[in-house]
């Protein structure tokens, strides 16, 4: 029989091996699944991860895809270092973006360059008053706020559609579901690099989601806040021995990462859309959620792993074009390489080993205390 | 209209029905699979594919039934196997199967089936008010009969005693000699088949079309429900037919012309979710039957 024994010490290689192996076993499995379907798997392949950036303009493109991934997956690699699940960034960044837009449609003649200011302050005011929901909720009743945080996502949607078909609505906009254009000052402009002038659609958000993967990067590994985050989820009981307080943990995990995917929220309208409409974001509050543990849980990491993911998605959207194969099917590499890199991180702790039956007798067994995630 | 109405409810319910009571006996197991959206979407293209190719709604249901099966298969590897944390590999199944139904399904998006038809059980069914319920199709008759059976094996059976106890403490159940990794994984594929048939159920009765994404959310609710339903059975039914009313009073509302907007009825059952969840949590899990172990992992080592 199989079993797993616990590695000693875990070799550098592997740690640098897994994201790396997990990739490469993505991309081959999900050309067999279009193989299968009767789609030319090398096409498809082609159309998801080279097409993307066969113009220099794509590179830019691809910052600019990759932008909320990085700003919300370094909001919720906050919340799982803590052991919180919040899986409902994509509310988050809606609240985020109505906040945004708020200031924005109450401030039609704003000049001021203040103004994007208040709106990002807006937004993630917004963004972590939404995430502090399932928090509190934790924190208080200690309900289950993988479930809370969805629900919440599922109310976001429906609040943002109200809101853009009745009170937000253009009068002048024929009857669409559009809210007034922003404005100009509270619009993020295009970057101009120099020497090489505009990049695709590259914009001003780009720099700050690097600043926030960096900013987060030092407060988790660099400060004692950081270190409390990552006693409370590996060693609660320690935790509490050691005077910190969990419940305050989870409210400041939850309210930072509920302001980053509100941020996020923010930049993608101002930068993309420059008005708000019922359909803001694309799915990026669960896509983050592969981008932190492609990163394993490291927001410099999020940066790299922002941009591999988000070539999957600029690949989706060349795909759809295309081939005509749905924009859900970047689903597939996403849940592929989720699945490969969780399998890698049991590989890299534990070494699997085959027993004979005389050796059955000696096995020990113990359960992984780590994966603590329960309902209620 | 009354009966018109409670037809729609218990129609609606169904899907629920079905995917909640097979979470429950995964996570009565001790495991929490949060694909099940991702379970039902696969259940629903199986479903539509099969009643469009072979023309016969029935073998839909094996289909979509089996298609629930083979995707849970992925799980229970990765997650009894490989000892993976269940909550990220659940999210995974959800974006995995609706990135694959997408696929499957877009050469069937336009067409349109024959869904089942229902079996009208006569004299009882012309009772007013209580003959809604003898009025619905094979699926939804089946989904009691898999309450019924799901509620006797889980209380009154030895296996059913097993599974209970594999998921309250995994290590006292291995040390008296229970296969614990093998019942889970029993429970876990029967989660799949369930979600399966429930997804199947969408296509299958309520909207004769694919659509990407057509379950739109139930399988998040069908997650909450169990919760909701304190693990027993026979409450999920009755919470899921509650979930279910909720929805008509919505689309009854909108039709009617009510004064509330038709996003903030849309709401409703969401925030219904949460109010309750708030609720039980209060009163302390245990004496609502979670299981103990639930989201634990079991890893044979040394």
């Amino acid at each position: 029989m199989i079993i797993l024994q616990r590695r000693k010490d875990i070799p550098t290689y592997l740690t640098i091996a897994v994201p790396i192996i997990s990739i490469l076993i993505t991309v081959l499995a999900g050309g067999i699944i279009f193989a299968l379907l009767g789609y030319p798997p090398l096409d498809a392949l082609y159309e998801f991860f080279i097409a993307p950036l066969s113009r220099p303009d794509q590179v830019g493109n691809l910052l600019v895809k990759a932008c909320p991934l990085i700003i919300i997956s370094t909001g919720l690699i906050f919340c799982f270092r803590a052991n919180v699940w919040n899986i409902g960034a994509e509310g988050q960044l809606i609240l985020g973006a109505m906040g945004a837009g708020w200031v924005a449609l109450s401030f039609p003649e704003a000049e001021s360059r203040f103004m994007i200011i208040a709106m990002a302050v807006m937004a993630m005011l917004a963004g972590a008053l939404w995430g502090a929901i399932p928090g509190l909720l934790k924190v208080r009743f200690k309900t289950n706020e993988i479930l809370v945080s969805l629900m919440l996502t599922y109310i976001a949607i429906f609040l943002v559609d109200w809101t853009v078909r009745s009170p937000w609505r253009d009068p002048l906009a024929f009857g669409f579901p559009l809210t007034k254009a922003y404005p100009d000052a509270g619009l993020i402009p295009v970057m101009s690099l120099p020497g090489i002038g505009r990049l695709g659609q590259l914009h001003w958000g780009v720099p700050v989601a690097f600043l926030v993967a960096i900013c987060g990067w030092f407060y988790l590994t660099r400060s004692l806040g950081g270190y409390q985050i990552k006693l409370m989820g590996d060693a609660p009981r320690a935790g509490r021995f050691a005077g910190f307080h969990q419940g305050r943990v989870t409210m400041f995990v939850m309210m930072v990462s509920g302001a980053l995917a509100g941020l996020a929220g923010m930049i993608e309208v101002s930068a993309n859309i420059g008005m708000l409409q019922p359909q803001i974001s694309f799915g990026y509050g669960f896509t983050a959620i592969i981008v932190a543990f492609l990163a394993r849980l490291n927001p410099l990491a999020a940066i790299a792993a922002g941009l591999v993911v988000a070539l999957a998605e600029l690949g989706g959207d060349t795909a759809q074009i295309s081939m005509r194969i749905p924009k859900v099917v970047t689903g597939i590499f996403n849940g592929i390489l989720l699945f490969m890199l969780l399998a890698g991180e049991t590989l890299t702790h534990y070494r699997i080993v085959w027993v004979g039956v005389t050796e059955k007798a000696s096995i020990n067994k113990t359960s992984i205390k780590k994966d603590e995630a329960s309902h209620g | 209209m009354a009966e018109e109405l409670l037809l729609a409810i218990l129609l609606t319910s169904v899907p629920l029905i079905l995917a909640a009571t097979g979470e429950l006996v995964a996570e009565k197991s001790g495991v929490l699979n949060l694909g099940v959206e991702g379970m039902m979407l696969m259940g629903a293209v199986a479903a539509f594919g099969v009643a469009s190719l072979t023309g016969s709604p029935y073998l839909g249901i094996l289909g979509g039934g089996l298609a629930g099966l083979l995707i849970s298969l992925i799980f229970a590897v990765f997650v009894l196997g490989l000892a993976t944390n269940q909550v990220a590999t659940g999210l995974a199944l959800t974006i995995f199967g609706t990135g694959l139904s997408g696929l499957i399904g877009a050469p069937l998006v336009g067409q349109s089936i024959d869904g089942l038809p229902s079996l009208i059980i006569p004299w009882i069914s012309d009772i007013p008010m209580i003959g809604a319920f003898f009025r619905l199709d094979f699926l939804a008759y089946l989904s009691v009969i898999l309450v019924g059976l799901t509620a006797y094996v889980l209380n009154y059976t030895q296996f059913g005693l097993v599974l209970r106890a594999v998921g309250i403490n995994h290590d006292s159940a291995h040390a008296l000699g229970y296969p614990v990794l093998r019942v889970r994984f029993m429970a876990v594929l029967f989660g799949g088949f369930m979600a399966g048939l429930g997804g199947g159920y969408l296509p299958l009765v309520l909207t004769p079309h694919w659509a990407e994404g057509m379950t739109s959310g139930r399988g998040w609710i069908a997650l909450a429900l169990v919760v909701f339903a304190s693990w027993q059975p026979w409450r999920v039914t009755a919470g899921a037919i509650l979930f279910g009313g909720i929805t008509i009073m919505q689309l009854v509302g909108q039709a009617r012309g009510w004064a509330v907007p038709s996003q903030f009825l849309s709401m409703l059952p969401y925030f219904a979710t949460i109010t309750v969840l708030v609720l039980i949590s209060r009163g302390g899990r245990i004496q609502f039957g979670a299981p103990a172990h639930l989201g634990k992992n079991f890893l044979i080592t040394r």
